[in-house]
């Protein structure tokens, strides 16, 4: 159990360090560098160039310009924009706070109904409520986020008028400052992750409801909702932590489309907008922190599967 | 146990079979309308709209719907009705190419290092999971703000990277082929690992493979229009769903007919791929609701 333990914690360790290695790898393949684009259309003057690339220490050779970003990224220091004098740092926190928000706001209101409506669409497979949310989740997870955002704005905010459409309040304001503006955005996204999750969890019941043991509880006289509340459910929802911790990597990494909609100012925003200006630095430092926040809550996901499953927890001790 | 080859795999019989099978589920029967009408009228829209699609008309700017106008204007006086007809046309084209391309390589890919397995196996899947951590459109955006966003660029770009996914799926599903008795008897025969490839896992893998496609089809549609619409697909006045929807939505308040066209299009397009590839899982007896989402 320890060494399985260990050995994930080591694997989560080497992606995030090849990711940092692609991210910073990528940016030095692609033509132009952030002086290029800060210097924009005096970048012909080479004087001018030489002075920007010395400034910002472009001229040292890329693995020691790689070292030095990946030690100060252990350290918190992420270094500072393109601009030379911003502290990415303080630019992310903001993003990362108000994606924070979002993510859990969606998560509270997505992830019971989903559990529920999956549990009850699981057990009732096939018969009227099924078909009604399934064919809904099917609606839900394939329109395009800015179609359903797009529709929501139109129905709650234009033509009934009862939530604001756009989020109009500054990146940097208190978490309460964005209520009411959050609502729609936090509806859109429990909607979408509410029908991935729905379905992941009704074919999970609909399994275990099949499998031997639950026929055999049922064939022992065990009464109709104890077998499901004590020997279907624990089991059901097992792989649903997988999906659940997708879902929350998607939530901190992935949303970008609902953030612009919404003018959101989260992590989302702040990347499409870097990478427009070509502001490499913030982009490498989104880039490893959603992607060390995937590889931590994926780890995370893995580890209580296994806690909450004896069958896994034994496997793993024998290995 | 029998062994199937490649040849016989996709021999007429079979695709008619199958193709039968999802006709008779009602999800298969509307999901394949549904694409086929979509290709269909990307083929013949730019001969049957019933205005040019740039024509810009200054006196009918954000009009109404009306009899000449089926869905009204828009904000450049332009034939809301003929641009959603043929807004689809670019996004068909792009994702209609990169999907097999994407499904072919990483494919390729997965069955290779799954047959090959060892530290090499070991470290691609390292890479693999370093590029799946990363959110895609950050991984897009920056290839595409770097070389341009024509069709040129869009290709290769969604093709690349929606293929690392379906790496993992070939791959796994290899490792459930591979322990099998004929793929045993031809490594004993001395078959080389190509033949290996082709004949005794490919047509193993195919059914995963052409689900996968399916459903990447779904997804890469999804991000090409939000790349659309967030401005670095498709360049105007090219007239693409995810643009017009962009382009529309300042005028929603007052003029939502400029959303709805392109809103019930795109929307009916990406529910009909689904609705088939759902249909496709079943009618070839893959359980797809196991996987999980990306």
């Amino acid at each position: 159990m320890l060494m399985m333990l260990i050995r994930r914690i080591m694997l989560g360790i080497v992606t995030v360090s090849l990711v940092s290695l692609i991210i910073f790898a990528g940016v030095e393949i692609l033509p132009g560098d952030a002086c290029t684009q800060y210097l924009g259309e005096y970048q012909a003057d080479d004087e001018l160039l030489a002075q920007c690339r010395k400034d910002l220490d472009l001229n040292r050779p890329a693995l020691e310009r790689f070292q030095e970003w990946a030690g100060g990224a252990v350290t918190g220091d992420l270094g500072t924009a393109v601009d030379g004098k911003t502290k990415i740092s303080t630019i992310v926190g903001d993003r990362l706070k108000n994606s924070l928000l979002l993510a859990f706001c969606a998560m509270i209101v997505g992830v019971p109904l989903a559990l529920l409506l999956g549990v009850i669409t699981g057990l009732w497979r096939d018969r009227k409520p099924d078909l009604i949310a399934s064919t809904l989740a099917i609606f839900a997870m394939t329109i395009p986020e800015f179609v359903s955002a797009t529709l929501l704005i139109l129905i709650f905010s234009i033509w009934l008028g009862w939530l604001p459409g756009i989020v109009l309040t500054s990146a940097s304001a208190p978490a309460s400052e964005f209520f009411p503006e959050i609502l729609l955005p936090v509806i859109v996204l429990s909607l979408v992750m509410c029908a991935h999750i729905m379905r992941m969890v009704r074919s999970s019941v609909i399994e275990v409801m099949e499998s031997d043991y639950v026929q055999m509880a049922t064939l022992k006289g065990v009464p109709y909702w104890r077998m499901v509340f004590s020997h279907a459910l624990p089991n059901a929802l097992l792989p649903a932590i997988n999906v659940v911790a997708l879902t929350i990597a998607w939530l901190l990494g992935g949303v970008v489309v609902i953030e612009v909609v919404f003018n959101y100012p989260g992590l989302g925003r702040l990347m499409i907008d870097s990478i427009s200006d070509r502001d490499l630095p913030v982009v490498q430092s989104i880039a490893l922190i959603v992607a060390s926040i995937y590889v931590c809550v994926n780890l995370a996901a893995d580890l209580l599967t296994m806690l909450a499953n004896p069958k896994l927890r034994t496997i793993y001790t024998r290995k | 146990m029998a062994a199937t080859t490649a040849t016989s795999m996709v021999s007429g019989n079979r695709v008619v079979t199958v193709l039968k099978d999802l006709a008779s589920r009602p999800s298969g029967a509307i999901g394949l309308t549904l694409v086929i009408f979509h290709v269909a009228l990307a083929l013949v829209s730019p001969y049957i709209v019933p205005f040019d699609y740039k024509l810009q008309n200054s006196s009918l700017m954000l009009t109404g719907p009306d009899a000449v106008h089926w869905l009204g204007a828009d904000h450049l006086g332009r034939d809301v009705f003929s641009r959603t007809l043929m807004g689809g046309r670019e996004a068909l084209l792009v994702t209609g190419v990169a999907t097999p391309l994407a499904v072919i390589w990483g494919g390729f890919i997965g069955i290779l290092f799954g047959l090959v397995g060892g530290r090499l196996d070991e470290v691609l899947m390292r890479v693999v999971d370093a590029f799946l951590s990363l959110p895609w459109i950050l991984k897009m955006l920056v290839l595409i703000v770097t070389f341009g966003t024509g069709v040129e660029v869009l290709i290769p770009t969604l093709a690349f990277f929606y293929g690392i996914p379906v790496i993992r799926i070939a791959r796994a599903a290899t490792h459930d082929v591979i322990a099998r008795d004929f793929v045993w008897a031809a490594k004993a025969r001395g078959h080389s690992r190509i033949s290996i490839i082709w004949r005794e896992l490919l047509p193993n893998v195919l059914d995963t493979l052409m689900v996968e496609g399916a459903m990447r089809w779904s997804w890469m549609l999804l991000a090409f229009s939000s790349l659309s619409f967030l401005g670095f697909g498709v360049s105007p006045p090219t007239p693409d769903w995810g643009l017009m929807i962009s382009d529309a939505r300042g005028f929603m308040s007052f003029a939502p007919w400029g959303v709805i066209g392109p809103v019930i299009a795109l929307s009916s397009l990406i529910i009909g791929i689904n609705l088939t590839a759902d249909a496709l899982a079943k009618a070839l007896g893959i359980d797809r609701a196991q996987k999980a989402p990306m």
